[in-house]
């Protein structure tokens, strides 16, 4: 066999597998849209989308939606409170502060917790959270978006915290040496230097994190309360979109408004999450060029 | 000795972990002139450079013995706080390093820093740095632009514009042209030699013309120590240390 052969053959190999997850992906999207898009015969996209009454199995049905929109966002950015200050900042000690030996293990532990598989938070936050919060705040459950943004929070984390670090190693350390240089402390040095130059890194993992809660279904699931209403007060529960598709799709009889209905609600989290990665996409293209000095 | 001296070093080694990079190093630095750090690489010139702002207290485990004094203080007593002698002795690096920030915000990073915040003050003090450092005719209306957008021998000049802006009594130049074309690192020597009437410049160069077309006093280093520490002319005419003669007609080094 010549050389030249095998050369095309194993480029057309590697061609295959690059493109055979593109397909793949063309047609989930495919499928998704097809099973989704007829509720629209029944329902229009304004009335789908910020209609307020979710009762998919009465008759006759309502497909509003907005109690699940509304029950993601506030969950992702109730999370988003607690998990950008705490992931960022650790990113910022590890990277910039910790001694080396402290360092490691921080680094590792905060990656480990990226491990911990969701049911299992989902189960600490119905047997640990819950009760103390129905207990603390004497409520009727604790179940409710305080909970799921916790837990949502600490799956957010890891995101957060490990693409802020890379961003935050990846500042030139000249710029630092010139901080140092100038009289500046350390403090200084990460509030005027590092972490400007660090931002557009910082923004894009702050936003994956973001899509990484809005997508995460088990957690919601379990703790979130799954009421499909509106919430009036934070200790309410909701019922996030993921949480929705979760636990009616079995319920859904083939082929009924209410199985489109959940296949569209799925169009929506898609467009949210590729919304999402497009901002951060954008964000880390933005500042790629004023990186250190040019000659 | 002429003139009278800024910075003292007695006895002064210096360890990365157990290796020592500078042995025994006793010399003085002359207020308002320039010296000239010479040798080849890894001799302890940048070393030493490093030490007299305490840049090298960033490094892990690093050690110093003996003492340095500055304005008739030793800067590596205990209860000296590193940054306050950094504001006092600034510093230029061997590549251009402004932040990526405009113009304006590099020159008046030390500043801010300083506590001075009333814009009018601010400005005074951007045009009087940039005017020091024979920038400001080429910046003077784009202050605002990012101060990536400049060439780099502006860049270097922005960068000892941003130091001068501290108002430092020393500024120390780690190979401040290695990075630059010809043109710029004239525009640098002509700058240097304005501003020894008010500042003392210490200099590391790797450009024996540049260390003889700039400085009054030149020190050679050879791995780790002193060799020679002479007026820059006896130094490049009629060296004392045969080691010295032979690194300057270039028979090593």
């Amino acid at each position: 066999m010549s050389r030249h052969l095998k050369e095309t053959i194993i480029r057309g190999i590697f061609a295959l597998f690059a493109f055979a997850s593109v397909l793949i992906l063309a047609l989930i999207v495919m499928f998704l849209f097809r099973e989704g898009l007829p509720i629209f015969k029944e329902v229009s996209v304004a009335d789908f989308l910020f209609g307020q009454e979710w009762y998919p199995t009465y008759d006759p049905p309502a497909y509003g939606i907005w109690p699940l929109i509304f029950g993601s966002v506030i969950v992702t950015v109730f999370s988003c409170l607690i998990a950008v200050p705490l992931g960022v900042l650790s990113a910022v000690y590890v990277s910039e502060i910790a001694p080396a030996s402290i360092k490691d293990i921080t680094k590792s532990i905060i990656e480990l917790l990226a491990g911990i598989p969701s049911v299992v938070l989902g189960f600490f936050g119905m047997v640990v959270v819950a009760p103390f919060l129905q207990d603390t705040f004497d409520l009727p459950t604790g179940l409710n978006i305080v909970n799921a943004s916790v837990i949502l929070a600490i799956m957010a984390i890891p995101t957060i915290s490990s693409i802020s670090e890379d961003a935050l190693y990846a500042v030139p350390s000249e710029f630092k040496e010139a901080s140092y240089a100038l009289g500046a402390t350390k403090y200084e040095t990460i509030t005027n230097v590092i972490m400007p130059a660090a931002l557009s890194g910082i923004s894009t993992a702050v936003i994956l994190g973001m899509a990484r809660a809005i997508g995460e279904t088990m957690v919601v699931l379990m703790v979130a309360g799954g009421a499909a209403a509106v919430p009036e007060s934070i200790f309410d529960s909701v019922r996030p979109m993921p949480a929705s598709i979760a636990a009616e799709m079995g319920e859904a009889p083939f082929g009924s408004g209410h199985y489109h209905a959940l296949f569209a609600i799925g169009i929506v989290l898609f467009f949210l999450t590729l919304f999402f990665n497009l901002i951060a996409d954008y964000i880390s293209q933005k500042f790629k060029e004023v990186g250190s000095a040019t000659l | 000795m002429e003139g009278n001296s800024i910075i003292e070093l007695r006895n002064v080694n210096f360890f990365y972990g157990k290796t020592r990079a500078l042995t025994d190093i006793t010399m003085d630095f002359s207020k308002n002139r320039v010296t000239a750090l010479i040798g080849p690489s890894g001799c302890g010139k940048s070393t030493l450079l490093r030490l007299l702002n305490r840049m090298n207290d960033l490094i892990d485990g690093t050690r110093v013995e003996g003492e340095i004094i500055f304005e008739g203080i030793n800067i590596y007593k205990p209860d000296v706080d590193p940054v306050d002698v950094r504001r006092k002795i600034g510093m230029v690096f061997q590549k251009p390093n402004p932040f990526p920030k405009s113009i304006f915000s590099n020159i008046a990073y030390a500043p801010r820093l300083a506590g001075i915040t009333k814009r009018s003050d601010l400005e005074f003090l951007v045009e009087e740095s940039l005017k020091q450092a024979v920038l400001w005719d080429e910046v003077r209306d784009i202050l605002g632009k990012s101060a990536m957008t400049l060439s780099g021998g502006q860049q270097q000049r922005l960068c000892i514009a941003r130091a001068l802006a501290m108002k430092p009594d020393v500024i120390l130049m780690d190979e401040p042209t290695s990075a630059l074309d010809p043109i710029s690192t004239a525009k640098i020597e002509e700058l240097i030699d304005e501003l020894r009437r008010n500042y003392t410049i210490i200099i590391v160069t790797h450009n024996m013309q540049q260390a003889a077309r700039v400085s009054s006093k030149t020190g050679f280093f050879y791995l780790g120590k002193l060799i020679e520490y002479n007026a820059t002319e006896k130094i490049f005419t009629n060296p004392d240390v045969k080691q010295t003669e032979d690194y300057i007609t270039g028979r090593f080094g």
